[in-house]
């Protein structure tokens, strides 16, 4: 049977950071295996406390106003084992001008049917900046199911900015549910990256409410399905308050037996805001596909390379 | 015997025929140019010869090392050394540079693909790592492309248009790009109706209607140029008149 530690490397394994990083005193981290906190470490004024839970842990994570955090945290949510359920629950506060970047990694190497919830709750202050980087690891079997859910309170002048990824491996069953509520001045920037193959289901539905005067929102999904893979993604701006401006862009591409559905969705509720809006689902560009076969690359390569290019 | 042979190529669109029994044999290690007016059907030509979607039903036969490649899909086609640079180049979101061009490579090393880049006239440390996506103009994607032939090493380069786009000091690096695939082996191809394109060459074809209506020398096929007229039976008609493409 494996050690805690040994199960921690051979999570960090599949990711792309250093572990060596962890040992820096300045660089936060936090590793999760199953409902067990595998290691953790905070800088001067950001409070993290875990509570293990049966199926997850639940954990309260604050930064105090006017910190800003030097180098990325790294969080690391693994499931070693083939089978189980990890739910995590996230509290998320960050002060008034505050300043952090997360880089988070979700390792499901050995997936059969494993589950992986996520509930979050964020609020950034007036004045903060938050940025989440998230990276998905799967098993090449397919047999996950991942269902992150946020609401996102993004104050003041505070800026938001998301990036999920989840190209490496099987997707299995993605639900990705973001709904951000943005205040006068800030500005969100989601983006999301997924490919699917097999029967992998996407679905992605995020809502951004630019509520507050001069907020700006991008919501951006771009998804590549292919064999049997579906994706649906359902992204909705709004806007309510004067100069309030947003911009939702989703592109897919679609091979084999794949099936792709894009519905961006835009409200505007004062005369003075402005959103726009642009989706495009097809097939790979054939001048694309050409000129990569015409260097000697097979069709699926080239499909490959330029599917990379657009996910990356 | 050349290393690439167009035999009594025929290919219509529409019931018209954008080359009609055209003939060609390209000598290996030259630079030939093939010129001709718009609608000519030089374009159609190099894509017929790469197998390009849409050019592949057609009558006659190509000849490669004397072997038909008739059948042959396009990776096939380049795997025996065969390519082509489009008049303008496609654009990749998100494909950095490094990758498009080391995709084509057998030596795909940093300091080679760089060393590339700078012989195209780019500067790698801003270029190598930037995506081929539509932030580039027209020009650098030429020489980016021109680059992923150069580290291809192929036997037959057809560059089509190869100064469309690009600024008057660049041509230069053009031009010497393609000395430099002559100087490797390469027979190159220039589709061109560029008089400067022209004089690069060694040897040139003038097409016009799909059929090759004169050869030989540069001098020679000059004449098309300097008299904005070629020598064959349409002379003066309008292109519409004789059943072509304008």
């Amino acid at each position: 049977m494996k050690s805690q530690t040994d199960i921690a490397a051979e999570l960090y394994k599949r990711t792309d950071v250093d572990p060596h990083n962890l040992k820096d005193p300045d660089v936060a981290h936090l590793i999760i295996n199953e409902n067990k906190v595998l290691g953790m470490h905070a800088v001067p004024g950001l409070n993290v406390t875990v509570k293990e839970l049966e199926d997850g842990v639940d954990i309260k994570f604050s930064l105090d106003d006017d910190v800003k955090v030097k180098k990325p945290v790294h969080l690391c949510f693994g499931m070693y084992p083939e089978k189980g359920v990890q739910r995590i629950i996230m509290d998320v506060a960050i002060g008034k001008n505050a300043q952090i970047a997360l880089m988070a990694h979700c390792v499901f190497p050995f997936a059969v049917d494993v589950q992986h919830i996520m509930d979050a709750k964020i609020k950034i202050g007036d004045g903060a900046r938050y940025s989440y980087f998230e990276r998905h690891v799967h098993s090449p079997k397919g047999g996950v199911k991942v269902y992150p859910k946020a609401i996102v309170e993004v104050g003041r002048k505070a800026h938001f900015k998301t990036e999920f990824e989840l190209i490496k491996g099987r997707v299995g069953l993605i639900d990705i549910g973001y709904e951000t509520i943005c205040e006068a001045y800030s500005v969100v920037d989601m983006t999301a990256r997924v490919s699917g193959r097999a029967d992998d289901v996407i679905k992605i539905r995020e809502t951004c409410n630019l509520k507050g005067e001069y907020a700006r929102g991008v919501l951006t999904s771009k998804i590549a399905v292919r064999d049997n893979a579906r994706a649906e993604v359902y992204n909705k701006m709004t806007a309510d308050a004067a100069f309030a401006r947003g911009h939702v862009d989703c592109k897919e591409i679609v091979q084999d037996n794949g099936v792709a559905t894009a519905v961006p969705i835009v409200e505007v509720h004062h005369p003075k805001a402005h959103i726009t809006h642009e989706a495009a689902i097809g097939s790979v560009d054939s001048k694309q596909l050409e000129t990569l076969m015409s260097r000697g690359l097979s069709e699926d390569d080239a499909v490959e390379l330029i599917i990379n290019g657009l996910l990356s | 015997m050349g290393i690439l042979e167009v035999k009594d190529l025929k290919l219509t669109f529409n019931g018209k025929p954008i080359l009609n029994r055209l003939n060609i044999d390209f000598w290996e290690g030259h630079i030939h140019a093939v010129v001709g007016p718009n609608g000519a059907g030089k374009s159609t030509l190099a894509a017929t010869i790469m197998g390009l979607g849409g050019y592949r039903d057609f009558e006659g036969d190509i000849l490669f090392q004397g072997e038909s490649i008739r059948d042959l899909k396009i990776d096939d086609r380049a795997r025996k050394g065969i390519t082509l640079a489009w008049q303008e180049p496609a654009r990749f979101e998100g494909l950095p540079i490094r990758d498009f061009i080391g995709s084509a490579a057998q030596d795909k090393s940093a300091d080679y693909l760089k060393m590339t880049l700078a012989e195209v006239g780019l500067e790698p440390d801003e270029y190598f790592d930037r995506a081929l996506d539509k932030t580039l103009s027209g020009g650098e994607r030429k020489k980016i492309e021109l680059a992923s032939i150069l580290v291809m090493k192929p036997k037959i380069a057809i560059l089509d248009e190869p100064d469309s786009g690009i600024d008057i000091e660049s041509i230069q690096r053009i031009f010497d790009a393609v000395r430099m695939l002559k100087d490797g082996g390469t027979t190159v191809i220039l589709i061109t109706h560029s008089l400067a394109v022209l004089n690069e060459a060694e040897h040139a074809f003038l097409i016009c209607h799909g059929r090759v209506v004169d050869k030989g020398s540069v001098e020679k096929i000059r004449q098309y140029f300097e008299d904005k007229c070629i020598p064959c039976d349409h002379k003066n008609i309008p292109i519409q008149q004789i059943g072509g493409q304008a």
